[in-house]
C-alpha cells in the first residue's frame, strides 16, 4: 500500500512539476485517487514539495472536500441550503441516511459510501439537489432518492445515475449533466445575440490604456457583490511595479442562492476567456487564471477542452488574434468547498496552495496578489460585461441601467416561486416587477443578495435593484408567508459558522454566540433586551471582522430586526423575576444527584 | 434620608474581589457614608434585612447554593453587578466544564497525587450542596445589570463603579483601569 501510495503521490506532484503553490491540485487528485489524504499521505507529499508536513494538513483540514480520513468511494453531498431545505432537503437526508443504514456525516462500515451535508451547491433553482462524487443531480424527491440509494447500493456508478441531459452544454459529451440551465429573461448585454470575439479583436486594435478609458466610460462595476469599478481596478493593476501580472476570474459563486456563474460557465464559457484576454491586454498579464469551485467540477473537463480549443485557434496562448506580442494563457484552479474562497484574497491563497485564508488588505490585489505579483480578480459576469462593452462602446452601454449602476444584471431567482432561474434585467428594476416574473405569490420576503445582503420585507417591494439602493452579487431569495424568519436567519447563521475561516475571534466566535441567541429565542426563552443585545453584539462583529465574512454575517440578524421586528415581538417575553429562562437548574442538578445518590433539598 | 443598602457575596470565587473591595483603604469610610452593607461577608449579615440598591457579586455559580443565593440577591437588589472574571465567565472553576464531573470527583477525592483518603470516601453530607453539571457566569442564572472585568478588578474600579452608581451618574472607566496586559 504504502509503496503503491508513494507512487500516486509522486505521479500527482509531478504532473504539478513539484510546485508547492499546486498544492490544492495535487491534494485533491490524490483525495479523489485514495478517497483521502491521510498522514502518511501528506509526509510523502511534504518531502516531495520539500515544504513542512503542517504546510500540507493546514490545507487538507481546511476545506470541505478534503479530509484526513477516508472517505467512502461515492461521497453524496446533500445540499442543505435554505433553499434546498424548504424544498425538501431533509426528507431526502433521512431517505439516503435509512435506505443506506448511514448516519450523515458517516461513511458505510464497508468504505463504500460517505453521506454528509454541504452549503450552496448552485443550484437552489432546481432544488433539492446533491453531489454524487462530481454527479450534480437535481430536483429530488423522496421518491427518487430512494432509488438512487438503491441503485450506488448494488454498485451503480455514480455517472451512470443521469438518465436525461439538461439543455445546453449541460449536454456536451464532456458533461453530460442533468442540471438545466433554466435561462428564464435575456437581457441585452450578457444572453444577447453577439459576434463573436469581437470584443478582443476591437480591443487589440487600441492601445491598452484606451481600452481601460472606454472601460471606466462604460462605468461597469464588478458583478461579484462589491461593485468596484471595474476599469479603475484594472488601470491600478496596469500601473501597479511588476514584471509579472495575473487576471484571476473569481468562479467560486459560494454564496447561497447564486448560481448565475454556473450557466455562463456552461454557456457563455467563450464570452467569459475574452473578457479574460482583454483584461490581459489592458494591465498587460500573459496568465490567467480561473478559480472554479469544487462544487462546479462536473464543468471541469469541458472547460479545459474549451480552452484548448481556444488555443487551436489563436484566441489563447502566442500571438493572439495575430497580435504580434500579446500572449495569454488560462489555467484552471479546482476549489475543495470553502466560501471563504470566493474573497478575493482567500481565493489568492487559495491558488497559491494555501488554506483559503483571507489577506490583511492593504495591500490590495493589484499592488501585491497572486504569489505577490499585481493581480486583478474580477466576477464571472464582470469578464463577460467587458467582452460585450468592447463590442458595442461605452455609450451604448452606459445609456443601459441606472447613472450609478450600467448594464444588465442577471439575477439568479429561487425559492418560493414558480419560475426559479436566470434573468438578465436592466439595473434598475423593481424588486415587485421581478417577484411578478418569477411567479412569485404571497411573498412575506425577500434576500436580495444572499444571507450577506438584506431580508426585507413588503413595504421595501418597491425599491430598486442597483448599487445604490438594492445592491445584491446576483442571489434574490423568495420567501413567502408559510416560512418562518426565525429559522432561515438561523440557518444562515449556520452557515457562517461552518464557513468562517476562524481567524478573528469576532467573526468566528460572535457568529457562534449570535447564532446561540437566535436558538434561544426560537425555543421561547428570548426577552426584550435581547434585541439590544444582538444589535450590539452584530455591530461588534461587523465592524472588528477583518474580511468580508464577517463583516456582513449578521446582516440576516439586523436586517431582520429591521425589518421583522414583529416576529420577535411575538416570541420576546419580558422576564419578572431576573432569572434567565435559559437555565434548567434541575437539568445541571441531574448528573451530581446520580453519582451522590440523593436528590437535591433546594430544588 | 435612609442610606442606600449595598449586600455582596462570594459564589464559586476566591475572595479575590473581597479583597480588592477591601482595597479602597481609607476610602471605606466613604463609602459608609455612603450606604449601609446589608448581607455580606464584609459584615458577617447573613439574610437580607430589606430591599438593596446594588448587590456585588463575585464568582460564578457552581452549585446549588450558589444558584440559591444569586437568586435571592436578584430578588432583593435592583442592581446587581457581577464584579470580577469568576463571576463575569466562570473564571478558574470553569476550567473542569470540559471535564465529566465523575472524573473531577475521582481526581479530587480519589486518584488525585496529593490525596489522602483511606476510607475512599466521597464527601456526601446531605448538608452539601450538590454541584452544578458545570459552572455558569452569572449572567447565565439571572439578569445582570453590569459587568466588572479584572481578576479582581482593581480597588480604583471598584471605587469608581460604585460611586458612579450611588450618584446616579454614568460610570466613567479611565482607560488605565480596564487594561489588562
Ligand atoms: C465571503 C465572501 C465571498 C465572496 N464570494 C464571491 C464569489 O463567489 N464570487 C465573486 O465573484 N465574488 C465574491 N466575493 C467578492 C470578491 O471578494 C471580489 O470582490 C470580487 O470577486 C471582485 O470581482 P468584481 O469586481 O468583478 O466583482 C466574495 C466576497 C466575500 C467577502
Ligand atoms: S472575518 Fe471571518 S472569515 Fe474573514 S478573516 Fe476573519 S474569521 Fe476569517
Ligand atoms: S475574579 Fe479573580 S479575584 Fe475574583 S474571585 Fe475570580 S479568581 Fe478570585
Amino acid at each position: 500500500m504504502s509503496q503503491k501510495l508513494s507512487r500516486i503521490i509522486k505521479n500527482a506532484c509531478e504532473s504539478c512539476g513539484n510546485d508547492r503553490n499546486r498544492l490544492m491540485d495535487i491534494v485533491t487528485a490524490i483525495q479523489k485517487e485514495c478517497g483521502a489524504v491521510t498522514l502518511e499521505a501528506m509526509d510523502i507529499i511534504a518531502k516531495e514539495l520539500n515544504v513542512q508536513r503542517v504546510d500540507v494538513e493546514s490545507v487538507v483540514s481546511f476545506y470541505s472536500f478534503l479530509s484526513k480520513e477516508e472517505k467512502g468511494k461515492v461521497v453524496i453531498r446533500i445540499c442543505n441550503d435554505v433553499v434546498d431545505i424548504l424544498k425538501g432537503a431533509e426528507d431526502v437526508a433521512k431517505v439516503f441516511s435509512e435506505t443506506l443504514g448511514i448516519e450523515i456525516g458517516q461513511t458505510a462500515a464497508d468504505g463504500s459510501i460517505s453521506l454528509e451535508y454541504t452549503p450552496c451547491i448552485g443550484l437552489s433553482d432546481q432544488a433539492p439537489a446533491v453531489l454524487i462524487n462530481d454527479v450534480a443531480i437535481t430536483n429530488l424527491t423522496v421518491d427518487k432518492a430512494k432509488s438512487i440509494a438503491n441503485d450506488l447500493k448494488n454498485g451503480v456508478l455514480p455517472e451512470s445515475l443521469t438518465k436525461e441531459c439538461g439543455d445546453g452544454n449541460n449536454a456536451n459529451d464532456l458533461v453530460k449533466s442533468m442540471v438545466k440551465n433554466n435561462i428564464i429573461k435575456k437581457g441585452s448585454v450578457i444572453f444577447a445575440e453577439r459576434q463573436s470575439e469581437a470584443g478582443l479583436e476591437k480591443a487589440i486594435t487600441m492601445s491598452p490604456s484606451d481600452v481601460i478609458s472606454l472601460i471606466k466610460a462604460s462605468k461597469v462595476r464588478g458583478r461579484g457583490g462589491a461593485g468596484f469599478p471595474t476599469g479603475m481596478k484594472w488601470e491600478f493593476t496596469r500601473a501597479a511595479k511588476g514584471d509579472k501580472k495575473y487576471v484571476v476570474c473569481n468562479a467560486d459563486e459560494g454564496e447561497p442562492g447564486t448560481f448565475k456563474d454556473r450557466v455562463l460557465l456552461t454557456e457563455k464559457f467563450d464570452m467569459l476567456c475574452e473578457g479574460m484576454a482583454i483584461g490581459g491586454y489592458c494591465i498587460g498579464s500573459d496568465s490567467g487564471i480561473i478559480y472554479l469551485r469544487g462544487e462546479y467540477a462536473y464543468l471541469k473537463a469541458f472547460l479545459e477542452k474549451k480552452l484548448s480549443q481556444r488555443k487551436e485557434v489563436g484566441l489563447l496562448g502566442a500571438n493572439i488574434c495575430g497580435k504580434d506580442g500579446f500572449n495569454f494563457d488560462i489555467r484552471i484552479q479546482i476549489g475543495a468547498g470553502a466560501y471563504i474562497c470566493g474573497e478575493e484574497t482567500a481565493l489568492i491563497s487559495s491558488c497559491e496552495g494555501l488554506r483559503g485564508d483571507p489577506k490583511t488588505r492593504p495591500p490590495f490585489p493589484a499592488q501585491k496578489g497572486y504569489l505577490a505579483s499585481p493581480t486583478t480578480v474580477n466576477n464571472v459576469e464582470t469578464f463577460c460585461s467587458i467582452a460585450k462593452i468592447l463590442e458595442k462602446d461605452a455609450a451604448w452601454y452606459s445609456a443601459i441601467g441606472t447613472k450609478g449602476s450600467t448594464g444588465t444584471k442577471i439575477l439568479s431567482i429561487s425559492g418560493d416561486c414558480s419560475n426559479p432561474g436566470i434573468y438578465e434585467y436592466d439595473f434598475g428594476v423593481k424588486v415587485s416587477d421581478m417577484l411578478k416574473d418569477a411567479g412569485a405569490e404571497d411573498t412575506k420576503a425577500v434576500l436580495i443578495g444572499g444571507p450577506s445582503g438584506q431580508l426585507i420585507g413588503k413595504t421595501d417591494f418597491n425599491r430598486i435593484i442597483c448599487y445604490d439602493d438594492l445592491a445584491t452579487g446576483g442571489s434574490i431569495v423568495i420567501f413567502n408567508s408559510y416560512r418562518n424568519i426565525l429559522e432561515i436567519v438561523k440557518s444562515y447563521l449556520e452557515f457562517f459558522v461552518e464557513e468562517s475561516c476562524g481567524y478573528c475571534t469576532p467573526c468566528r466566535t460572535g457568529n457562534v454566540l449570535l447564532l446561540n441567541k437566535i436558538e434561544e429565542i426560537l425555543e421561547g426563552k428570548g426577552e426584550p433586551s435581547d434585541i439590544k443585545y444582538l444589535e450590539d453584539l452584530c455591530s461588534t462583529v461587523k465592524v472588528t471582522s477583518r474580511c468580508g465574512l464577517g463583516q456582513t454575517s449578521p446582516n440576516p440578524v439586523l436586517t431582520s430586526i429591521k425589518n421583522f421586528r414583529e416576529v420577535y415581538d411575538a416570541v420576546l417575553k419580558l422576564n419578572e423575576d431576573g432569572r434567565q429562562p435559559t437555565f434548567d437548574i434541575k437539568a445541571s442538578l441531574e448528573v451530581a444527584e446520580a453519582l451522590q445518590g440523593r436528590k437535591s433539598v433546594i430544588y | 434620608m435612609e442610606k442606600p443598602k449595598v449586600a455582596t457575596t462570594s459564589l464559586a470565587g476566591c475572595f479575590g474581589c473581597h479583597m480588592s473591595l477591601l482595597d479602597i483603604d481609607d476610602r471605606i469610610l466613604k463609602l459608609i457614608e455612603l450606604v449601609d452593607f446589608d448581607k455580606s461577608p464584609i459584615d458577617d449579615i447573613k439574610n437580607f434585612t430589606g430591599r438593596c440598591a446594588v448587590g456585588i457579586v463575585e464568582g460564578g455559580c457552581c452549585n446549588e447554593e450558589n444558584v440559591h443565593v444569586l437568586q435571592d440577591f436578584r430578588k432583593n437588589c435592583d442592581i446587581l453587578i457581577s464584579c470580577g472574571d469568576c463571576a463575569i465567565d466562570g473564571g478558574i472553576p470553569a476550567m473542569r466544564n470540559n471535564i465529566p464531573l465523575k472524573e473531577c470527583f475521582d481526581e479530587a477525592y480519589h486518584d488525585g497525587p496529593t490525596v489522602y483518603n483511606p476510607n475512599n470516601i466521597t464527601p456526601n453530607d446531605k448538608e452539601l450542596p450538590l454541584i452544578l453539571n458545570k459552572v455558569y457566569p452569572c449572567h447565565h442564572v439571572v439578569k445582570m445589570d453590569y459587568h466588572l472585568p479584572g481578576c479582581p478588578p482593581s480597588a480604583d474600579t471598584l471605587w469608581e463603579a460604585l460611586v458612579a452608581l450611588l450618584s446616579n451618574k454614568p460610570i466613567e472607566l479611565p482607560y488605565e483601569l480596564i487594561k489588562y496586559d
